[in-house]
């Protein structure tokens, strides 16, 4: 399994986890390789998330184009979050931890977390800014009905990168009860290379879909990247096909691949914003999940080595095709994939995939207030 | 033998008068914070005083002066501590060198375990999750002297003693031979130092020596001391 992509991944995380990581590195090998964990997840995938998820024409939104919606907003909790949850979860309770904390920044991985920690009754604590429990609001009570403990983090930016940060603490402390359910294909080794595993049906689904309808491979496939999960799974069923461009999509005010610079965050090595001295910076976006100054390793090293490239929509873009899609296909969109939306008409090419990687009933307030 | 006293400071304007004012008190090391952003390794009273020297501009050429600056007051030896990112964007053996012509005697890396960047030679950390092969790692590749996490979490004081530290002491010093071990995270009284003290070759205290560290260089004198104190009457 990938510990390192190019110069980025790695484990730089205080020594107290290391074991921890070796640990989940091997009961993720072994949980692989066992046909009773992927029959168990491919079950619960089916008949409680939902999979597979359609593929959707969206012919009034770009009527120039061939443009296909990936539904992952049709998904339980409404969102691609679930996937990585539930796998997580399960080889959780394979390694015999009982507690999980998570971070959430939109609250969509929180309410992921929550929900599949509700159906095996696992104690659960989400760590979340206060300036997204403010933004969020909607998914902070959703958490707390499923019985989650959602933990305001007050201190820095009060978001995500904070929450993150708080999350790995805890993890620190109460290491040996606890699985850290990370959110993204960020923090150290393994977790970079299992949440994509866990994130790739996204693809697989997609590929074998879009040829299903159109006989052919799309030219080119469009994700939003936060730390970047939808967008690895997306990716990682087009990755062997040369032919298809990958499209990364960031919001411009928090574009790690678009204008960071090498560096450490949160356990590993990647393309992160931060200042000449390594002082990291603050990230800003309209969009919760997106508000975070750094990205998976696998994304930095994909956007050197060329295969993919990366892209920025701004606050106002992603706002104007949150409304478009909203009025044109009847489907209210996350503002995080309304980032990947906003590029379709600048992506050549005719036939196109999106990953619409969640539904926008959480973001309604914060559109509403910008009308 | 005398038991080891290490402190630890931010980086700072009034920092060279501090680490003086540590030393003679007693302090037999002086571990100097380079703040980061993000330190994951961090409780509350180290990450604020990490906040406020960064709000003071301490970014890594200050911390580098305010090193040689403490090192024109105190003769002991003077580590600095930090995390990865400062050294990946400053440039690794850059920093190693630049850090050490300021007088460094070593370097703590908090995230950077053992196996990675095994050539950047530092003091290593180990900690009650630590394997015994860890823990030969790391006695195998550290600069000095050990450093025992005394504690599961991170730092800052806590009510007593961690119950973890007299195993991990015993099986690091197994694994160590006669490297000495110093114990650090969590030890904020003099009852703690002189507990610590009796399982390993000395202690460093952190958080604690921060918040006195506020009062001035005479409320930082009178608290090493008494630490020095309680680990001489052990």
């Amino acid at each position: 399994m990938a510990s390192t992509y190019g110069s980025y991944g790695g484990r730089y995380v205080p020594e107290t986890l290391i074991p921890a990581l070796d640990e989940l590195t091997a009961a993720w090998e072994e949980a692989l390789a066992d046909e009773s964990y992927t029959a168990e997840l491919d079950e619960l995938a089916r008949n409680y998330a939902g999979r597979p998820t359609p593929l959707t024409r969206a012919e009034r939104f770009a009527p120039e184009k061939r443009l296909y919606l990936k539904r992952e907003d049709l998904l339980h909790t409404g969102a691609h979050k679930l996937n990585n949850a539930l796998g997580q979860v399960v080889l959780a309770r394979r390694l015999g931890k009982r507690r999980i904390v998570a971070e959430t920044g939109a609250g969509q991985h929180g309410v992921a977390t929550a929900t599949v920690c509700a159906r095996f009754g696992l104690e659960c604590v989400v760590y979340m800014g206060s300036e997204d429990m403010r933004r969020q609001a909607p998914n902070v009570e959703r958490m707390g009905l499923l019985g989650a403990e959602v933990r305001p983090v007050e201190f820095g930016t009060k978001t995500l990168k904070e929450a993150t940060s708080e999350a790995i603490r805890d993890w620190i402390t109460n290491v040996e009860t606890t699985h850290y359910l990370i959110g993204s294909c960020v923090g150290p080794a393994p977790y970079p290379a299992i949440v994509r595993e866990l994130q790739a049906v996204i693809g697989r689904e997609a590929r074998a879909q879009v040829l299903e309808a159109e006989d052919r491979l799309p030219e080119a496939v469009i994700a939003c990247v936060g730390g970047g999960s939808n967008a690895i799974g997306m990716f990682a069923g087009f990755l062997d096909d040369s032919e298809v461009e990958l499209v990364g999509v960031e919001a411009a005010g928090a574009a790690s691949l678009g204008t960071g610079r090498a560096g450490v965050l949160h356990g590993s090595r990647s393309s992160v914003l931060a200042d000449e001295d390594g002082q990291i910076a603050d990230a800003h976006s309209i969009s919760a999940g997106l508000d975070y100054p750094g990205v998976g390793p696998e994304h930095a090293y994909l956007r050197d080595s060329g295969r993919a490239r990366y892209v920025g929509t701004t606050d106002d873009e992603a706002l104007a095709a949150f409304r478009r899609l909203t009025r044109t296909e009847g489907i209210i969109p996350a503002l995080e994939p309304a980032h990947a939306l906003a590029r379709v008409d600048d992506v050549g090419g005719e036939l196109i995939v999106v990953c619409l990687s969640g539904r926008g009933d959480k973001d309604l307030a914060e559109v509403l207030s910008h009308a | 033998m005398s038991k080891t006293l290490g402190i630890y400071l931010m980086s700072g304007p009034e920092t060279p008068e501090l680490a003086a004012a540590a030393v003679e008190g007693g302090a037999d090391l002086v571990e100097l914070g380079f703040p980061f952003s993000d330190p994951l390794a961090d409780g509350p009273v180290v990450r604020r005083a990490a906040e406020k020297a960064l709000a003071q501009g301490m970014r890594t050429k200050a911390c580098l002066e305010c090193l040689a600056a403490v090192r024109e007051l105190v003769d002991v030896p003077l580590v600095p501590m930090t995390y990865s990112s400062l050294l990946e964007a400053y440039g690794w053996e850059r920093f190693a060198a630049d850090a050490q012509a300021a007088g460094a005697t070593s370097l703590i890396i908090a995230d950077l375990p053992a196996e990675e960047k095994p050539e950047l030679r530092r003091v290593q950390m180990v900690a009650p999750t630590s394997t015994d092969e860890r823990l030969r790692l790391a006695a195998d590749r550290t600069d000095g002297w050990l450093y025992l996490v005394t504690v599961t979490g991170t730092t800052g004081a806590r009510h007593g003693l961690s119950n973890a530290l007299a195993g991990l002491a015993e099986r690091a010093r197994t694994a160590a031979g006669d490297i000495p071990l110093y114990a650090g995270f969590g030890i904020s009284t003099p009852d703690d130092a002189r507990a610590a003290a009796e399982l390993t070759d000395g202690v460093v205290v952190g958080s604690r020596a921060l918040e006195v560290a506020e009062g001035g260089p005479k409320a930082l004198h009178g608290y090493v001391r008494s630490l020095r104190d309680a680990l001489d009457s052990a």
